[in-house]
């Protein structure tokens, strides 16, 4: 093995730097799934009865499911009776007023992630609704927003104070039946975030969402739901990572996007949740459902992803165009090392005339990481004159990883143009040598080459977001460096 | 400032160098010719110290220190540059980003602090003009999508900017057509003063029209079989190197 070949190999496995519990008192219902625990959960949160009644039947409808086998990862099987499904911090009182008001150990556990909440809120301008476990615990900017009647809130709180528009968009673009994890999610869901942007209103500020798992034994099941009524724009922001477990973690969430008329909704993401140590051993399964509906003509809705962590990724951000002209696009870079798993990629449905999407992947696969890309472009009957152009490139670290490229491509309508591209690399000692003949170190050549390889996909994360993934990128392959 | 003594060396078990003893001093400029698979990029590789070239026996020095015991990246920093035969693509890195991360590179090895944006700017600006380089290709990745002609230009431009003390040209004319071969040339004598040494390897005497050397070495099956001035190459040019190649005694003799 070669000079170069070992570094990568030594870069590939460096530790999980965000590895650490907060200690922090949890108001946790015991292990198990029954409609006792639905009913419980939704009790817990005051729910109106018809979200109870939703609840139970998506369970109903579960109970009836199979685990989906079709997905490139192999793990073994989840027992859902061993599963806790609700847990929150305790609270004195209603709940926090002010970020001053939060259990200050919470407040730490943020800090070691270089996520200063109030900091954060105020330099960067950036209203942060931070999810911790499954309750939102701290919610600024609510008043600057509020005055341009934007809704940014906690789940709970949007079930309480917007009951119509949940109860009018919630499953319209997910139904509780869509798939196993979905309708597990549909049944037990805890909290996540509401987003409201009313017509002609241009979200002043990215929208940030702070995620993290912390109970031990917990699943996560956030559901998100986002509505850009008709010429409005919004750029919201999802961020996560994990302490380090030794056990596997579910994490099911749903994620559902509506844009009308003129509307655009951009959605960003970068996971980083303990994705097991360099054996295989825990990791979190991040089985999610996300899914935005270009309902309106001339709407867009754009998902950007940077996926570094998680034993196990099974995650398709998907457009559905169903507006004439309506624009859907993913771009994403997904990373897995040691024996981490990603089967991830897009569905693109062109339902619309003259819509459009683009799809760009890239995928980096190193030590035993197996990535695989799985994309559908279906151009129904209806979408005439649609266009996609999708490009899937994969880079690879080291001879034991793997990459795998699964497009589906339906076209049922002879006016589209569908366009695939595909290639596979890897770093090569060209390239290393190279830089470093220019007096530039290994590791340095290698987030180097990476960081060009991801480009463009990084273009289209916000500036502050986009250098974050960058030092993660850095982080997940220089270890210590950073 | 480089000595060669007796320097052996094989590529995947094959040897390819047998006994190669070359001084350069500053401020000269040697050409090593020689016919194909005679040794001359395996010589450049082993200089710049890429993995695969394994040295069996002799030793380079630079500037007296051992450079057979440097990395690649440490062998740059102290100064030696390699103008690459092939040079390599970096997809989605900017040519202007990767020439800064090297130039910082250089400056933290000699303990200096990051080159000031403007300062590099002017640089850039003022080498770009040495060849003649547009200035999109500052913005395009890494020699990605360059022509033939245009990626040679960007060695030259590269070894303009990180300005080494040494540097070995490794067949920086095969592919160029006259025009960007006097480019290149012109780039190459503008760099040449009394502090700066180059090894400059080509196969054809043509070269040497536009960099005239102070040395000409003919390298023959890993040795150098013959070393003299200018007009050496010159004959080389009449006599071919079949001399050297069918007749090794003759060639000994000529030496």
């Amino acid at each position: 093995m070669t000079d170069s070949t070992k570094t990568l190999e030594r870069l590939a496995t460096s530790d999980y730097q965000y590895g650490f519990v907060t200690d922090i008192e949890q108001e946790t219902v015991a292990p198990g799934l029954n409609e006792d625990v639905i009913r419980l959960i939704s009790a817990k949160k005051e729910e109106p009865d018809w979200l109870l009644e939703w609840r139970l039947t998506a369970f109903r409808h579960w109970l009836t499911q199979q685990q989906p086998q079709w997905a490139r990862v192999h793990y073994p099987p989840i027992d859902y009776q061993a599963i806790s499904y609700y847990a929150a911090p305790k609270q004195k009182g209603d709940g926090p007023k002010s970020l001053d008001e939060i259990d200050p150990e919470l407040r730490r556990t943020y800090e070691k992630l270089g996520i200063p909440l109030a900091e954060q809120a105020i330099l960067a301008g950036v209203a942060v609704d931070a999810v911790f476990d499954s309750v939102s615990v701290a919610t600024s900017y609510k008043g600057k927003l509020a005055e341009l009647g934007i809704v940014f809130c906690s789940f709970s709180e949007a079930v309480r104070e917007h009951s119509a528009l949940v109860r009018q968009y919630l499953g319209s673009v997910v139904p509780y039946r869509d798939n196993y994890y979905a309708t597990l999610n549909s049944s037990v869901f805890s909290d996540g975030s509401f987003v409201y942007i009313p017509p002609g209103v241009r979200c002043p500020m990215e929208l940030s969402t702070y995620f993290r798992i912390n109970a031990s034994n917990t699943g996560q099941f956030e559901r998100t739901l986002i509505i850009a009524a008709e010429g409005a724009y919004v750029s919201y922001l999802e961020g996560c990572t994990a302490p380090q477990r030794d056990e596997n973690q579910l994490h099911a969430a749903v994620v559902e996007l509506i844009a009308l008329d003129n509307a655009t909704i951009k959605y960003s993401t970068v996971q980083n949740w303990y994705p097991g140590d360099a054996k295989g051993r825990g990791g979190i399964y991040n089985f999610v459902t996300k899914r935005g509906l270009c309902k309106g003509h001339d709407s867009r809705i754009s998902w950007t992803q940077v996926e570094t962590g998680s034993a196990i990724t099974w995650k398709y951000p998907s457009c559905i165009l169903r507006g004439e002209n309506s624009v859907g696009e993913f771009y994403s870079v997904a990373i897995t090392r040691d024996y981490q798993q990603a089967d991830t990629g897009t569905k693109m449905i062109h339902i619309g005339k003259n819509t459009r999407s683009t799809i760009v992947s890239k995928g980096i696969s190193a030590g035993h990481g197996q990535n695989a890309y799985r994309g559908l472009v279906k151009i129904m009957p209806t979408a005439e004159n649609a266009r996609n152009h999708s490009q899937c490139d994969s880079l690879l670290m080291g001879d034991q990883c793997g990459a795998h490229t699964f497009p589906y491509i339906e076209v049922q309508n002879p006016s589209a143009q569908v366009a695939h591209e595909a290639s596979t690399s890897k770093i090569s000692e060209d390239q290393l040598f190279y830089c470093r003949q220019r007096g530039i170190s290994t590791e340095n050549a290698v987030s180097l080459i990476v960081n060009g390889f991801c480009k463009e996909v990084f273009k289209e994360l916000p500036m502050e977001f986009a250098v974050e993934a960058q030092k993660l990128i850095e982080l997940k392959l220089e270890g210590s460096v950073g | 400032m480089l000595e060669i003594r007796n320097l052996y060396a094989t590529v995947e078990g094959r040897e390819i160098l047998n006994g190669i003893d070359l001084i350069i001093r500053p401020g000269e400029t040697h050409a090593i010719m020689g016919p194909n698979g005679s040794g001359k990029s395996t010589l450049a590789n082993v200089i710049a110290g890429r993995e695969g070239y394994v040295v069996t026996g002799g030793e380079i020095r630079f500037d007296g220190k051992n450079l057979l015991e440097m990395d690649p990246e440490t062998r740059a920093c102290e100064g030696v540059f390699l103008a690459f035969q092939y040079p390599v693509e970096i997809p989605g890195v900017a040519n202007l980003y990767f020439l800064k991360a090297a130039v910082n590179a250089v400056r933290k090895y000699r303990g200096e602090s990051p080159v000031d944006a403007m300062d590099f700017w002017d640089l850039v600006h003022e080498r770009m003009e040495l060849v003649k380089m547009d200035e999109s290709m500052l913005k395009r990745s890494v020699n990605e999508g360059f022509s033939g002609g245009e990626k040679k230009r960007n060695e030259v431009f590269q070894m303009a900017v990180l300005q080494p003390r040494f540097a070995v040209m490794d067949e920086t004319d095969s592919g160029l057509d006259i025009d960007a071969l006097k480019v290149v040339a012109d780039g190459v004598n503008a760099l040449r003063n009394p502090e700066r040494g180059f090894l400059v390897i080509t196969h054809y005497q043509r070269l040497l029209d536009y960099i005239v050397p102070d040395y000409v070495h003919v390298l023959v099956n890993g040795r150098i079989a013959r070393s003299g001035g200018k007009e050496l190459a010159l004959e080389l040019e009449q006599q071919g190197y079949a001399l050297y190649n069918e007749e090794p005694g003759r060639a000994r003799r000529a030496a």
